[in-house]
């Protein structure tokens, strides 16, 4: 058992913070990563509450204009806060999350290598992110932005806030994504254990893979398009601004050639944590692991070519409208196969409903809502009355919170006992999910309703009639508050009291369970030799 | 076929759409509504699925014996192919009335509509200017947008029709009213500051009601000077950050006694409200900002927005309000 017989594991290998700080251990990366996006998360979350506790009352006044409200002194505040609550969500929390953390901490472990194929390079991604985030949070000191997290032209250019430091941020990230992207996509081709062919891998390193091709792919399309804002602001250079001759939806193009492949960045890995947590808690094999590996693929091809889907109204032509529509309908049908599939694998399994079960469940009641109204959004009419309004609001955080932070909590439950080697409170995790679980759906289904009524997304105040409304959904981000904090009570517990772990507490047949909890500096005493696939339960 | 037809009809009522002000409306709620008969019978299969199998196979003991199932190919056609040709149902179904929204009708009444922050100012072919929409019921509407400063998107829920407005080009819809009626007009595209308060009315009236407004407004040249102020005043949406009746603050400082006050700036200077004053501060706001609005004003300049004459106007009109 070489070192494991003395007790050492990656965690108490090396002391000292400057040991973490300096690691080239993926395990410890992973854990450098689970940190930090826990904090901005704390962080994005808070924004989340104030504009909804803002959102709680309409505040018009006597001429029936809208003036700013109480928990906002002014609409520019809230407009500031709305900014750094999407810009931290999508930037510093869900575009990293599970690939930085779990794919960090157990990609290699799950094909059966010693470490990523570049550890350098991974430790420099986590700097990268930790400089673009020191340098937007620094912009809320300085002056705030309110361009939302989407920097539209030429309101981004002519807006007072320091934009391009944000935008600067943001860039600096985007490469942290690339860096990761590619060392992951290295690994996979070059570290699998003997016998880890491509078809014996678990659907999460596949689901990583595939968001790899669409970081590396797809970031450095963001990157141009905010290093020309950037001159643009700085050098009066004319893209963007009509003022100087430039074409403000260019500008939508190239940050939606982006944007709509990272909706995809966000929500596979979350799909890939599915698939692992479904197979494990129901102990049986995956139903068509082939089609979910493949249909993984299948969406990262597709979604490059379904960006205009959230232009119909900006001014494109109706050719181009129907087009983005029929190819955004094709997107569905890989989706649909997955959801299938999972339902299928459930088929006379052995089910147990641990927290990460009630949230990989939770994941799929969400995932459904959002996407059939995705679809919905997908149909040109349909859209054209709901872009820009609160229906679209619900359908991104059904897709989002609803679909990738389940899996982030249920990622965070399964991997626990490998991670930290603890046990965690099962009563406390499950009583996190039904907070957030019930929480989520208060908050957000009313939303849907708001958006067909016709209430704007961005307002920091409504007409009277959206009042019933936004109060059940502000009460009901409160519940989620209570559940996230619940969750972040009972890691905190697990850390301090924890029972010991098992190698093994799920009986999960992947390579990571059959380690020591927590792993060697060294993942395994002995390379694996894989003989069969990963989900073999019999 | 009966039963379909009720059943739409029936979840028609049941979508919370606001009232149909068009034609168009009423086909997009239809579709509405099969899109959601649909996706609650696809929710109903999924998550009904789901939780039947959670239940029934939930686990007994540590040894359940359970099933090896690798895949289906016949199963997986079936759920590949029919979500398929619901989806492309509902895409032809969507690109047919979405065609009808994006065409044009010849002979329409032609309405210019200028985005600008924070208001919407409307402006008809004989030269009339109002900040709402007033249009006559039953005739086709065209709405040419345009932007002065950023992108503003035109949003009015009861028809079902929204374009983004864009600096630097035109863009248009066009609607047909079958209803009278006031409707709300929003502004859906992010434009900062006082976004949310960009809001105006569509009134809808009858052809005889639209003819006699049209003519009136067009005499509005005719009126007393602080009487053609108020009415930029109120084309201009001015009242959505300033007061006129009472001194508290919306966005910018209340005009209700302001003229002949003096007002402490941002600088520490004093500056004595007075005609030119005023007429800087219309036209470039920047220029002396009052206490407590910097550093920058929100306020965006009006220097070439206005004719002379209506900023003398606007002038007269807010000494009117130091009485």
């Amino acid at each position: 058992m070489g070192n494991a017989a003395h007790g050492s594991n990656y965690i108490n290998a090396e002391k000292g913070l400057m040991s973490w700080l300096t690691s080239l251990d993926h395990k410890r990366i992973g854990i450098l990563y689970f940190v930090t996006i826990l904090f901005f998360f704390l962080v994005g979350g808070t924004f989340a509450l104030l504009l909804r506790l803002e959102l709680f009352a309409p505040n018009v006044n006597a001429a029936g204009q809208a003036v700013a409200g109480a928990i906002f002194k002014t609409g520019d505040t809230y407009n500031q806060a709305l900014t750094y609550h999407g810009a931290i969500m999508v930037f510093m929390v869900i575009v990293p999350g599970i690939p930085a953390i779990f794919g960090n901490f157990f990609l290699p472990l799950q094909i059966g290598a010693k470490d990523v194929a570049f550890p350098k390079l991974n430790l420099a991604s986590w700097y990268m992110l930790m400089i673009g985030a020191t340098m937007a949070i620094a912009t809320m000191f300085l002056n705030k932005v309110d361009t939302g997290w989407t920097f539209y032209t030429p309101y981004s250019i002519r807006t007072s806030g320091s934009v391009s430091l944000m935008i600067a941020a943001v860039f600096i990230m985007g490469m942290s994504s690339v860096f990761t992207g590619l060392n992951m996509i290295a690994t996979i081709h070059k570290l699998r254990a003997p016998g880890m062919t491509f078809h014996r891998m678990p659907l999460f390193c596949w689901a990583i893979y595939s968001t790899s091709i669409l970081q590396v792919l797809a970031t450095p399309i963001l990157a141009i398009t905010l290093l020309l804002l950037i001159m643009e602001r700085a050098f009066g250079v004319g893209i963007f601004d009509p003022k100087l001759g430039g074409d403000p939806v260019l500008f939508q193009h190239f940050f939606w050639f982006y944007s709509h492949p990272a909706v995809y960045i966000m929500i596979l890995p979350a799909m890939g944590v599915i698939s692992e947590l479904l197979t494990t808690y129901s102990k049986k094999t995956i139903f068509g692991y082939t089609a979910i590996a493949y249909s993984s693929l299948g969406i990262a091809g597709v979604s490059f070519f379904v960006w205009g889907h959230h232009m119909y109204v900006s001014g494109q032509s109706e050719l181009a409208g129907v087009i983005f529509s029929f190819l955004t309908m094709l997107v569905g049908v890989p989706t649909a196969i997955k959801m299938f599939n999972w339902i299928a694998t459930l088929y006379k399994g052995s089910i147990e409903f641990t927290a990460s079960m009630l949230y990989a469940m939770g994941f799929m009641f969400l995932f459904v809502i959002g996407g059939v109204t995705g679809i919905m959004l997908a149909v040109l009419p349909i859209d054209v009355h709901f872009h820009d309004t609160y229906f679209v609001v619900a359908h991104f955080h059904y897709v989002m919170v609803g679909g990738t932070l389940m899996a982030l909590m249920g990622a965070i439950y399964h991997w626990f006992p490998k991670m930290f080697g603890k046990m965690y409170s099962e009563a406390l995790a499950r009583a996190s999910f039904v907070f957030v679980f019930i929480g989520f759906n208060v908050t957000f289904f009313p939303q849907f309703i708001l958006g067909g009524m016709g209430m704007p997304r961005r307002y920091f105040d409504y007409i009277p009639a959206y009042e019933q409304l936004n109060k059940i959904s502000t009460v009901g981000s409160w519940l989620i508050g209570i559940g996230f904090l619940i969750g972040l009570v009972s890691i905190i517990q697990a850390l301090r009291s924890g029972a010991k772990a098992p190698a093994n507490p799920w009986g999960s047949k992947t390579l990571e369970w059959h380690t020591e909890s927590p792993p060697i500096t060294h993942n395994f005493s002995h390379e694996p030799h894989v003989t069969e696939g990963p989900y073999e339960y019999k | 076929m009966m039963w379909l037809f009720s059943l739409i009809n029936r979840a028609n009522a049941q979508t919370f759409m606001p009232t149909e002000g068009s034609d168009i409306a009423t086909r997009v709620d239809n579709l509405y509504a099969f899109l959601i008969a649909t996706s609650f019978i696809s929710c109903a299969i999924l998550i009904g699925g789901m939780v039947y199998f959670a239940v029934k196979y939930k686990r007994k003991s540590d040894n359940d014996k359970v099933a090896y199932i690798t895949h289906d190919t016949r199963l997986e056609i079936i759920w590949s192919v029919i979500p398929l040709i619901i989806f492309l149902v509902v895409f032809a179904w969507g690109w047919i009335i979405y065609h009808d929204m994006r065409k044009m009708p010849e002979n329409a009444l032609e309405i210019h509509v200028t985005g600008r922050q924070w208001a919407w100012m409307t402006e008809y072919k004989n030269g009339v200017k109002s900040p709402n929409i007033v249009v006559p019921v039953g005739r086709d509407i065209k709405i040419v947008l345009s932007a002065e400063d950023v992108l503003h998107s035109l949003y009015i829920p009861s028809f079902r029709v929204k374009q983004d407005a864009v600096p630097g080009r035109y863009t248009a819809l066009w609607f047909k009213a079958d209803k009278m009626g006031e409707f709300h007009v929003f502004c859906t595209e992010f434009c900062g500051t006082a976004h949310s308060g960009m809001i105006t009315k569509l009134r809808v009236v009858s052809q005889e009601e639209f003819d006699k407004w049209l003519i009136e407004e067009s005499e509005v040249s005719l009126l007393p000077m602080a009487q053609r102020g108020a009415k930029v005043f109120q084309t201009r949406a001015c009242a959505s950050c300033h007061n006129v009746d009472n001194a508290a603050v919306k966005i910018g400082p209340s005009l209700h006694q302001a003229f002949g006050a003096d007002r402490d700036l941002e600088d520490g200077e004093k500056v004595a409200v007075d005609d030119n004053y005023l007429r800087e501060s219309i036209l470039n706001s920047n220029a002396k900002i009052v206490k407590g609005f910097g550093p920058r004003s929100a306020m965006p300049a009006f220097q070439g927005q206005l004719s002379e004459a209506e900023v003398t106007a606007l002038i007269e009109y807010i000494k009117t309000l130091s009485k």
